[in-house]
């Protein structure tokens, strides 16, 4: 690591992420390594905060989305110190679901929450978290499934698929509570005692903002400005820019905003397409992306992508997001009912992955994902149709093709004519 | 630096050409490697580089400028780098008011402002220092990237305006280079971003075009470069020359082939 050795000479910017306290050099996107000596403490220094864990590709700091599927698109997690943009769903239902099973994963590893929101009050979307699948708590229900379906098929050797003995058996469900990711069942709320042994802040923004209040004019509407402020100062005070060099056990700062750039936040982006803030989301996302660069923490933010007028108002969003994530679901539109999309509940799109401190990214290859939400898992799959087992599937087609070809009058000129079916 | 980006452009940095701007574009894909490959390139041709770095923060830059062999955090030291880092500006900016006027004023004005504050950085920066030290061979200023400036509420004409004053001090008046780097935003109807784009296509040197595929995405192919040479200022009825490579993104380098001739394929 002859790289790291050369830069290990200045104060403390190579080396593990987390161990040096001064300001100016906290930054989550140092290589994790041996420190070289010549510091005052000896030896490699790798403190680990709960929940993280280092990618494999650039020793990035990572934590888990909360969905143990989407951490495997986006390379292994989400990197400390980056923002998470996932366009909304038409209804809010599935993005709304990976804003809390993000805070819920928060919860689980005891890192601190900050909350968001311009519609709702902070506690009630704690309340309202999934519940975590723990060790004990799944153990005993497998046990419970196992007695009811006693099956002996697991010890009997398999006679005409013999290869496939020779498979290792997949796991499905989780194992224990120190792994990276956990699973979360959608219909159970999260235990009270966990939601108090937590640490969170709260930012609901009719409570915050007084209309009273002398501001100096700069071209960011209010709530934003005091959303920056908030975040700003829970970083300063509660030391994840490391400038509170006492703190003996470090920890990430999990940041969620709900809805940003609705209405209710005082923004116009989604009413007018060229109105007097229209320039208020970008630069809050931009200054928003400073802070986080510089601290120990990771922020989640959903937004209602498909309202905003103005298309190159997005584009300009995407650019200053690092990771992009849009959902699409089938609620309400034509292929709810489509046969072909019956297995899932929604589209995903990975629109943007960041290159950090690196020049390839973690692309995954397959860009047509579907997502499916089980009551204890959300699965993101290669999206596949289902087999056409029907016969009279594509002769139907046929027959809809030749009707709407006879419809069509013979002065419709040479296109129409040559619609006729053509049965090979 | 690539070695095989040097070999198609015809330069290497001992004999690189002075006065130019670059315009790097890239469209459906990301063009980032250009920006470190000219600034590994510059600095290892013992230039003065500006870099003002609006979208990433320096460790970022530096990591990936010690895959391709220059140590940002020396250069910086010794003099030979200084580097605005946006974000790290924008948050002092935004939360402490400044007494002198900072290279990011116009984060704190509600109307659209001007980037005269970024120009006299700049300027200042880049200003031979008459103390005869070590002398660096010429100026660059390398920017990254310019459609941040245009989404932070910057008209297009005020960004059209600072290249121009960059490119007066730099190109003619320090015999310096200037690269810089512009998203295209495709079929989005973008004007700003359009006449800028338009605006600067016009008045380079040499334009670097990163486009990803029209078939889609490709894991052994992750785009298209095309080269064109110009020569703004002579109107000659000479036709510029162009070329296009395909190439491939590796961990320290970038690998450029003729079109279809990718080695997945041959």
């Amino acid at each position: 690591m002859a790289a790291v050795a050369t830069c290990g000479g200045d104060a403390g910017s190579a080396g593990s992420a987390v161990a040096t306290g001064s300001k100016s050099n906290v930054t989550s996107f140092q290589r994790r390594g041996p420190r070289a000596s010549g510091t005052n403490d000896s030896g490699p220094r790798l403190v680990s905060i709960t929940g993280t864990r280092p990618s494999v590709r650039n020793g990035q700091l990572l934590v888990s989305t909360g969905l143990p599927a989407l951490d495997q698109l986006l390379g292994g997690g989400l990197a400390v110190g980056t923002v998470l943009l996932i366009e909304e769903d038409k209804y809010n239902i599935y993005s709304s679901l990976l804003f809390k099973y993000f805070l819920a994963e928060g919860i689980v590893n005891g890192h601190t929450l900050l909350v968001a929101s311009a519609n709702e009050d902070p506690a009630n979307i704690l309340q309202e978290l999934p519940a975590p699948l723990l060790d004990d708590n799944c153990k005993k229900e497998f046990d419970e499934d196992v007695y009811n379906h006693k099956t002996p098929e697991s010890n009997i050797k398999m006679k005409i698929a013999w290869r496939y003995q020779l498979l290792p058996k997949m796991e499905i469900g989780p194992v224990s509570s120190s792994r990276f990711g956990h699973y979360y069942d959608a219909s159970k709320r999260i235990p009270q005692e966990l939601i108090e042994a937590s640490k969170w802040h709260g930012f609901f923004l009719p409570e915050k903002i007084s209309s009273t209040l002398k501001v100096e004019p700069c071209s960011l509407t209010h709530g934003y400005i005091k959303l920056l402020q908030f975040i700003q100062n829970i970083i300063y005070e509660e030391g994840f820019d490391g400038s509170n060099p006492q703190k003996k056990q470090k920890n990430i700062l999990r940041i969620g905003i709900q809805n940003l750039g609705s209405p209710l936040w005082g923004d116009d982006i989604c009413c007018t397409e060229n109105g007097d803030s229209s320039h208020s989301l970008t630069k809050f996302l931009y200054v928003l992306r400073g802070l986080l660069r510089t601290s120990l923490s990771v922020c989640i933010i959903t937004m209602p992508t498909h309202l905003i007028q103005n298309k190159a108002v997005i584009a300009h969003i995407t650019n200053l997001s690092d990771i992009v994530v849009g959902l699409e679901s089938f609620i309400g539109s034509e292929r709810e009912t489509n046969p072909l999309y019956k297995d899932y509940h929604g589209l995903i799109h990975i629109r943007q992955i960041p290159r950090l401190n690196n020049l390839v990214c973690d692309e995954s290859d397959v860009k047509d994902l579907g997502f499916k939400l089980k009551r204890k898992l959300f699965t993101i799959e290669r999206l596949h149709l289902p087999p056409d087992l029907s016969d009279t599937v594509s002769r139907s087609s046929k027959q809809d093709l030749a009707e709407s070809a006879k419809r069509l009058g013979p002065g419709c000129g040479m296109m129409a004519g040559g619609k006729k079916h053509l049965d090979f | 630096m690539f070695p095989e980006l040097n070999n198609l452009l015809n330069t290497t940095p001992d004999r690189a050409e002075q006065g130019k701007l670059t315009l790097l574009c890239d469209a459906k894909t990301d063009g980032s490697f250009l920006v470190h490959h000219f600034l590994s390139f510059y600095l290892k041709a013992n230039c003065k580089v500006c870099f003002v770095a609006l979208i990433q923060s320096f460790s970022h830059y530096n990591i990936v400028g010690q895959k391709l062999g220059v140590n940002l955090t020396m250069a910086r030291e010794r003099g030979q780098l200084v580097f605005l880092e946006g974000l790290k500006s924008a948050v002092d900016i935004f939360f402490q008011a400044q007494e002198k006027p900072h290279p990011l004023q116009f984060l704190r004005e509600a109307n659209a402002g001007n980037l005269k504050p970024l120009f006299e950085f700049v300027r200042e920066a880049l200003k031979p220092v008459d103390s005869g030290e070590a002398g660096w061979t010429y100026p660059v200023l390398l920017v990254d990237d310019l459609s941040v400036l245009l989404s932070l509420g910057l008209g297009a004409v005020a960004v059209l305006d600072f290249i121009h004053y960059c490119r007066a001090t730099v190109c003619w008046e320090l015999k310096g280079n200037v690269v810089v780097l512009v998203h295209d935003s495709g079929d989005v109807e973008d004007e700003e971003n359009d006449i800028l784009l338009n605006g600067l296509s016009h008045q380079s040197h040499l334009i670097l075009r990163a486009e990803g595929l029209a078939t889609g995405f490709c894991r052994d192919v992750h785009g298209q470069l095309r080269i064109l040479w110009r020569r703004p200022s002579q109107s000659t009825s000479q036709r510029d020359q162009s070329l296009t490579y395909q190439y491939k993104i590796q961990d320290r380098s970038v690998s450029f082939f003729a079109k279809g001739m990718s080695p997945a394929v041959l």
